[in-house]
């Protein structure tokens, strides 16, 4: 697999196509298909699997936009060159582990992701930087009826889409947006925003998914329900709650610089001063460097350019990347070092955050 | 008043009486307060009758009668997936699991969603080509009653409906 290519491509993640925008970091939907007749690949036997890849892989690769785009086996993989796969948000780690007939296929946006032989036959995904659902919705739609064209989904209509987990039946669907934030976690609100979303059937987990911790104060917040209400009614449901958080975001920052000015000053400070002269930093202390720089932009202390690259460095900052770009294996403590180079270098013209033109 | 049933798992009076139709065959179990709320009939959750009836049995020789050889329960037909497995891994082994363990599922889908039928998208050309193949079916069958009937141009009718169905298919 040619990875530079893949780390350097002008990317939907990654600041290099669209731009980036305040709170919401990402939005994300995913749909789970499965082909009629054939066990879900959990249960599933080699050759069984086996042909649900060919005929998905047929279908992908005759699909326009997937033609300069990238098709790979798990088995053809490192797992180095699969960290990064699962660092860039491409696939699940849970994919990377279905070594038998396990394969992605991603358009040359890196914007559509095609999952096959996960928990699924196939999870078909889109995604695109800040909060975009209504246009993620309509790409991932069109997709989904191009496939449906030439693939027999297995769907009841009682119960939908039959998924391999019944959490999953229905529409399919889950929808998710990657928020950043930094003012509720510094005020403590956090557990008490994750309490209320979760009485509304909406989840909120860390960056990397289930079960992984809130680094750098990104947080996952998704749908949990899939049946007994269609895609827009689900969409409509989970933004207005997305909505809610992010005002809530908004009220946290004006208050900590109204409550809490110096704190969140020396904070800012530091950071600007770690990330830019440090030569040891662990992938969670520079995350969170990096959120209090990405607050800062928020506020109007740096210019907005400046969050696209922070946001790419959010990416770039993950164990796999670093080893890539180092083009070896390191140690930890070694990682640590080139990491803390990769920071220094990317942020050489960053100028010092002006708290004269804080503006909410 | 009749004497009260006994607890299928303990001998005390049962207060928990449990009817479920699997696979045309009536399932019944009598539990005492103790002993549903130990096997969480009350939780909807973390119910399933064939478990219970599988542990029930083990203390009770003649309710073994109506579980499985295997005692794992209801079994897929299509895919060969048990009770147990769908209670180990929590997910299903084929599409056609959701009729083997559909009386299972039904009361789980009412707390994890928020309704329990399909209001989304729909496969439109999966549908039609289900429906197609359906129609394509009957009419085969139409065709083979009448040639049996000696009814040859009811036949030759059928298998000209056929052809029209299956034009614009091989066209795709």
């Amino acid at each position: 697999m040619d990875l530079q290519k893949l780390i350097k491509g002008k990317t939907e993640l990654t600041g290099k196509l669209s731009k980036s925008s305040p709170v919401v970091i990402s939005s994300r939907i995913r749909l789970a298909r499965n082909l009629s007749n054939i066990p879900f690949p959990g249960w599933a036997k080699s050759k069984q699997k086996r042909e649900v890849l060919s005929k998905c892989r047929e279908v992908v690769e005759g699909f326009q936009p997937f033609k300069g785009g990238l098709f790979v086996k798990m088995e053809d993989l490192t797992e180095l060159e699969k960290l990064i796969l699962v660092e860039r948000h491409l696939i699940s780690k849970e994919l990377t582990q279905s070594a038998e007939a396990g394969a992605m296929a991603v358009d040359s946006r890196q914007a559509r992701v095609i999952m096959i032989n996960e928990e699924d036959h196939l999870r078909i995904q889109v995604l695109k930087s800040g909060f975009n659902f209504n246009r993620i919705w309509k790409t991932i739609d069109e997709l989904d009826s191009a496939f449906e064209k030439n693939l027999d989904y297995s769907f009841s209509p009682e119960l939908g889409y039959l998924t391999a987990c019944p959490t999953n039946l229905g529409t399919g669907m889950r929808a998710s947006v990657m928020m950043h934030l930094s003012a509720l976690v510094l005020s403590n609100q956090m557990e008490k925003v994750i309490r209320a979303v979760g009485q509304l059937g909406i989840a909120v987990r860390g960056i990397y998914g289930e079960g992984s911790d809130a680094t750098g104060s990104i947080f996952q917040i998704s749908n949990q329900q899939t049946l007994g209400e269609s895609e827009k009614e689900i969409l409509k449901r989970l933004s207005n709650v997305l909505k809610t958080v992010i005002e809530h975001e908004y009220n946290a920052r004006e208050k900590l610089f109204e409550t809490e000015r110096n704190m969140i000053q020396d904070k800012i400070g530091r950071a600007y001063g770690v990330l830019k002269h440090g030569y040891l930093l662990n992938s969670g202390e520079a995350m969170n460097l990096l959120s209090l720089l990405r607050l800062s932009v928020d506020i109007g202390m740096l210019e907005t350019d400046w969050r696209d690259i922070i946001d790419r460095l959010f990416i770039e900052n993950q164990p796999a990347h670093i080893q890539v770009m180092a083009d070896r294996e390191l140690e930890p403590s070694e990682r640590d070092a080139k990491r803390a180079e990769h920071l220094r270098r990317s942020l050489i013209e960053l100028p010092e955050p002006d708290f004269n033109k804080l503006t909410f | 008043m009749a004497k009260p049933i006994d607890c299928n798992s303990c001998n005390l009076p049962a207060t928990v009486h449990l009817t479920q139709i699997v696979n045309g065959q009536i399932k019944k179990i009598d539990l005492c307060e103790n002993c549903a709320k130990e096997k969480g009939v009350t939780d909807p959750e973390g119910f399933s009758l064939a478990e219970l009836l599988s542990t029930a049995g083990s203390s009770n020789s003649e309710t073994k009668k109506v579980d499985s050889p295997a005692g794992q329960g209801l079994v897929c037909e299509s895919c060969g997936f048990s009770q147990h497995n769908l209670n180990k891994l929590g997910r299903m082994g084929c599409p056609d699991c959701y009729k083997t363990f559909g009386s299972i599922l039904k009361p789980m889908l009412t707390t994890m969603h928020v309704g329990t039928g399909h209001c989304g998208k729909f496969p439109e050309f999966a549908s039609d080509r289900m429906d197609m193949q359906k129609k394509l079916s009957q009419l085969e069958k139409q065709i083979a009653k009448a040639i049996e009937e000696e009814r040859y141009e009811d036949a030759a009718l059928c298998r000209d409906q056929i052809r029209q169905l299956a034009e614009p298919v091989t066209e795709a």
